[in-house]
């Protein structure tokens, strides 16, 4: 932890993308989480995945709840609205934000804490309603801010820090959205960089209710010997199911690969994932067999990670709502007050 | 016997129905039709937190004079629940009347010799001529209607008028509820004297008033205010004003060329999600705004404070019914007004604004957005179940068609470009409200961080507590600004000079209205204020300083507002005396009447102890 002020000068010779932003554009303030945090590198993760998609920083708004989690939106994306609302209220917030504007991207970035607990609610019905939203969980089963507590995603017989063991039953968030009708679910890993950037570049493009839970170790109070969070046990026990290695916009397709391993995943817009498989027999298009997979893995004592459900053909809030392309934003008094003489003819029935 | 009671156009009808047995559009008929006579009514709706089989009354007050409160007491009962009768008969005022259904033979012990008993054998002339055990039930309700159309020397023609006007499009429905009210009407006429010595005539005292609920009002208003986004949870009262801006929307918020919707409605999982959208909403831009009661004021505390402190609009319609806790979710109380003025942790105030019929709810409820939007914080609008949920006679709504909406302080694009210094809490122009920007307007520039923590007028996270100090005491500048901007009170002075006041607001105006008169009559002389906002403008402390004693009339037990103005103004509390109904039942002019009439005399001794003292 560092109260240095981060350099606004770079490089000149820093890559730029296509709207002419270097890397450095994306970033945010100084991070004021621990040395090695996995929030940090979820942090970089975002910051390079939305550089590589081209996207105007300003354009997307980040909301998060309370919680070490929910102050990384601090830490990246300095250009772009970061609303850091109540604890486990970040999804009726971003519901809010989303109906209000439609042309933003929404990243709402939680903890387990935040999610799995307090806020365990609203982060169902923020999938039930399918907002269009790329939704983090920063889940390292811990409670950092207030110092090692366990989280609700803390796996039962795991022990903390100072020895407790946990006797009551995790809650998987994945399943859970799985269930509650996300369109766009998977799982992923601080540490590893390769899954997890084009994770969260398809989980931006998709349109519609996108969940990430990311593994991200504390630490601080959760690495140790005894935990299922911690960077040694996700890597012993990680099954991937498959890596995303390209994501494209509408550009042309270049890249070849064996024919059986690649299967590529058009999204609504356009975009398409390319998916190299590593479980050959699993269809990421079927939610009930998703399903299965993660119950039977989780048994055997295995994390599955990877695009775990992907629907090509997502629905959102604003399509069940049917409202106007406009943002609500920019609509004015002469699309939304009616006027004297609708009023005079509502006076007139009145009577 | 007491003289039986005489009175045109003057009297308190009240009906003692099932809950669900079809009787609410009857009663409402008849309401109406007295309406169409020329004759203000104000109908009140007492039901129970059920669905089907509890008691339920429908109480009208019948005043030429034009008085709409409750003023207590029941010249006409009208019978219908065996469940209820002996509270029926003994609410009666001595010379009144009793109708009831004389089907079945009832002991002489179950009436009382002071009034009149006017029995209709309902359930024989509806067994007579229907099979089916619905239309007996449903008929039931028309024929009664009929029966005291009769009594009470109404035109047949106004009532098969508002008939046939209730089954527009279900004509076929038309013909045999006349054929009811008349079954009602003849028997009536053949079998009884009538009228009674209480009738009707028709006069011309309801002008061009129209006659609807506080919360279809309040939801019309939040149209006309550009709400664009409605996020709620379902609650008793509070539950018709969602219903009504979805109704009005789908009216005159859908884009004629597309056939899309220019707003979103939510039905939320509970009250904290209500609010966190409409607070999510209103930051980035758009018009948003929940709807509840008290239960939900309590959950929505801490995002409250966040909107508070954060500095972000919100428009919430409380409608209050009696707390604590579930209280009585189907009575009328003003009892959340300390909840909402100083909602949620730490130091807070809030905007209250206090309607005092559907015409207030519908001006209050479209000028909240504007005060949400031009002060950056919650703006409650506090109806409560007697206006919310019963029609009543108010003003027809008005709009000026040149009123534009005031977005507020909003830094625009062209204005960061140009080079435009952006502070988010960064008082530039001396009132305490900041400018903000909405997400999204520049590419570099304007972009900040909202959070309910600690900042510095760069919207910085800081704990440091000179910000801090900073920060708050500019909120303490804004919440000045607002007395300015919110409606003022409205002050009446009394026919003679007088050093006494009464200070009163919301529901309790026309049962106030009718005190003042019947006080006065006694030589009870009052100048009073209505207020109708928080925070109080200057004109609230002027009026308690010029009166030696002020009547603070409220509907809760703790006599709330009385506190605000204590708190707030830093009166002396031995100035402003209570004067509280709390049982659930709407505030009554002999209620208030005898209150004050007993504390005026009370405080009459005072000077002589004075001089002892």
């Amino acid at each position: 932890m560092t109260y240095l002020a981060k350099p606004k000068l770079h490089h000149p010779a820093l890559p730029t993308n296509k709207l002419g932003f270097t890397r450095r554009d994306y970033e945010g303030a100084i991070s004021t989480l621990c040395a090695g945090c996995g929030h940090d590198s979820i942090s970089a993760a975002i910051i390079q995945a939305v550089f590589e998609l081209d996207l105007p920083p300003h354009k997307i708004a980040k909301l998060s709840g309370i919680g070490c989690s929910s102050k990384t939106p601090t830490y990246f994306l300095g250009n772009s609205h970061g609303f850091n609302s109540v604890h486990g209220r970040m999804p009726s917030v971003l519901t809010g934000a989303n109906l209000a504007n439609r042309d933003l991207i929404y990243l709402g970035v939680s903890g387990d804490g935040d999610s799995a607990s307090i806020g365990l609610g609203q982060f169902a019905h923020v999938m039930r309603r399918g907002v269009n939203m790329t939704y983090i969980v920063e889940n390292n089963g811990v409670y950092g801010l207030t110092k090692g507590q366990f989280s609700a995603t803390s796996d039962k017989g795991s022990a903390s820090k100072k020895g407790l063991q946990n006797t009551d039953s995790p809650v998987d968030m994945v399943s859970m959205a799985l269930q509650l009708g996300a369109t766009f679910v998977g799982r992923s890993f601080s540490g590893d960089k390769t899954q997890l950037v084009p994770l969260i570049k398809a989980a931006i493009q998709h349109k519609g209710a996108a969940f990430l839970d990311v593994i991200s170790p504390c630490v601080a109070f959760n690495n140790h010997a005894g935990s299922t969070k911690s960077f040694d046990y996700v890597r012993e026990h990680n099954k991937e199911l498959n890596r995303l290695d390209f994501i494209t916009g509408r550009a042309e397709i270049t890249v070849d690969y064996a024919p059986g391993t690649v299967e590529p995943v058009t999204q609504h817009d356009g975009s398409v994932i390319f998916l190299r498989k590593l479980d050959a027999g699993y269809d990421v298009h079927d939610r009930i067999a998703a399903m299965n997979v993660l119950q039977e893995r989780q048994s055997a004592g295995e994390i599955v990670t990877g695009l775990i459900y992907l629907d090509p053909e997502p629905e959102d809030l604003h399509a069940h709502l049917a409202t106007v392309d406009a943002p609500f934003n920019t609509l004015t008094e002469k699309e939304l007050v009616p006027g004297a003489a609708a009023l005079a003819k509502i006076n007139a029935a009145s009577r | 016997m007491a003289k039986p009671i005489e009175s045109v156009n003057e009297f308190v009808i009240k009906f003692a129905n099932v809950n669900g047995s079809g009787s609410a559009s009857a009663n409402q008929m008849f309401a109406k039709a007295i309406l169409r006579m020329g004759v203000p009514v104000t109908p009140r709706n007492i039901f129970p937190s059920n669905i089907q089989g509890l008691p339920t009354w429908y109480e009208m007050r019948v005043s030429e004079a034009g008085y709409m409160g409750a003023r207590g007491g029941v010249d006409i009962m009208v019978a219908m629940n065996p469940q209820t009768w002996d509270q029926d008969v003994a609410s009666i005022e001595p010379g009144g009347y009793l109708f009831y259904d004389s089907t079945k033979p009832m002991p002489r012990s179950k009436f009382r010799n002071d009034i009149t008993v006017v029995g209709v054998p309902l359930t024989e002339i509806c067994n007579r001529e229907y099979t089916d055990a619905r239309q007996r039930q449903l008929f039931k309700n028309i024929v009664y209607v009929g029966a005291l159309s009769a009594l009470l020397d109404m035109e047949a023609a106004v009532v098969e008028g508002l008939i046939s006007e209730q089954f527009r499009g279900k004509e076929k429905l038309i013909e045999p509820n006349v054929k009811a009210l008349h079954m009602g009407r003849d028997w009536a006429q053949k079998n009884l004297q009538c009228p009674l010595g209480i009738r009707l005539r028709r006069a011309d005292k309801v002008g061009d008033r129209i006659f609807v609920d506080g919360n279809g009002a309040a939801g019309l208003g939040a149209v006309y205010g550009g709400a664009t986004v409605c996020a709620w949870y379902p609650i008793t009262p509070s539950t018709s004003l969602a219903e009504a801006f979805t109704r009005h929307c789908r009216k005159l918020r859908v884009d004629p060329a597309t056939g899309k919707n220019r707003f979103a409605i939510v039905q939320a999982e509970d009250e904290l999600a209500s609010i966190g959208m409409v607070i999510g909403a209103s930051w980035n831009g758009a018009r948003a705004f929940t709807t509840t009661s008290g239960p939900g004021i309590s959950l929505m505390q801490e995002f409250l404070g966040l909107a508070y402190f954060a500095e972000v609009p919100a428009v919430v319609f409380d409608v209050q019914r009696g707390g604590p806790s579930t209280g009585m979710p189907t009575r009328t109380q003003q009892s959340d007004i300390m909840s909402c003025a100083y909602a949620s942790h730490g130091d807070t105030k809030h905007v209250l604004l206090l309607p005092e019929d559907p015409h207030e709810c519908f001006t209050m409820g479209a000028q909240a957005f504007d005060l949400a939007e031009r002060l950056q914080t919650p703006v409650f609008v506090m109806l409560d179940l007697d206006i919310g949920m019963n029609e009543r006679l108010a003003a027809p709504f008005a709009w000026d068609d040149s009123r534009k909406l005031d977005r507020g302080k909003v830094m625009t694009e062209a204005e960061l470009e140009a080079g435009k210094e952006f502070g988010r809490y960064l008082d530039v122009d001396g009132d305490g409200i900041p400018y903000r920007t909405y997400p999204g307007t520049h590419p570099t520039r304007g972009a900040f961080f909202t959070r309910g923590s600690s900042k510095d007028r760069y919207a910085k996270y800081t704990e440091e507590g000179r910000h801090y100090v900073d920060n708050v005491q500019r909120l303490l500048k804004k919440f000045e600004t607002a007395k300015q901007l919110v409606p003022g009170p409205i002050a009446r002075q009394a026919r003679q000079p007088t050093r006494l006041g009464a200070i009163f607001y919301g529901s309790t105006s026309p049962a106030m209205a009718e005190a003042l008169d019947r006080l006065a009559e006694q030589g009870v002389h009052l100048d009073t204020l209505r207020v109708r906002a928080f925070p109080f403008s200057r004109e609230v402390e002027e009026f308690v300083a010029a009166h030696d004693r002020v009547f603070v009339v409220e509907q809760n037990r703790d006599a709330q507002l009385r506190a605000l103005l204590t708190i707030e103004c830093g009166i002396d509390p031995a100035r402003l005396v209570p004067i509280l109904q709390f049982d659930g039942s709407p505030i009554t002019a002999r209620f208030i009447t005898e209150a004050i009439a007993d504390k005026a005399a009370a405080a009459k001794v005072m000077p002589f102890r004075k001089v002892v003292s």
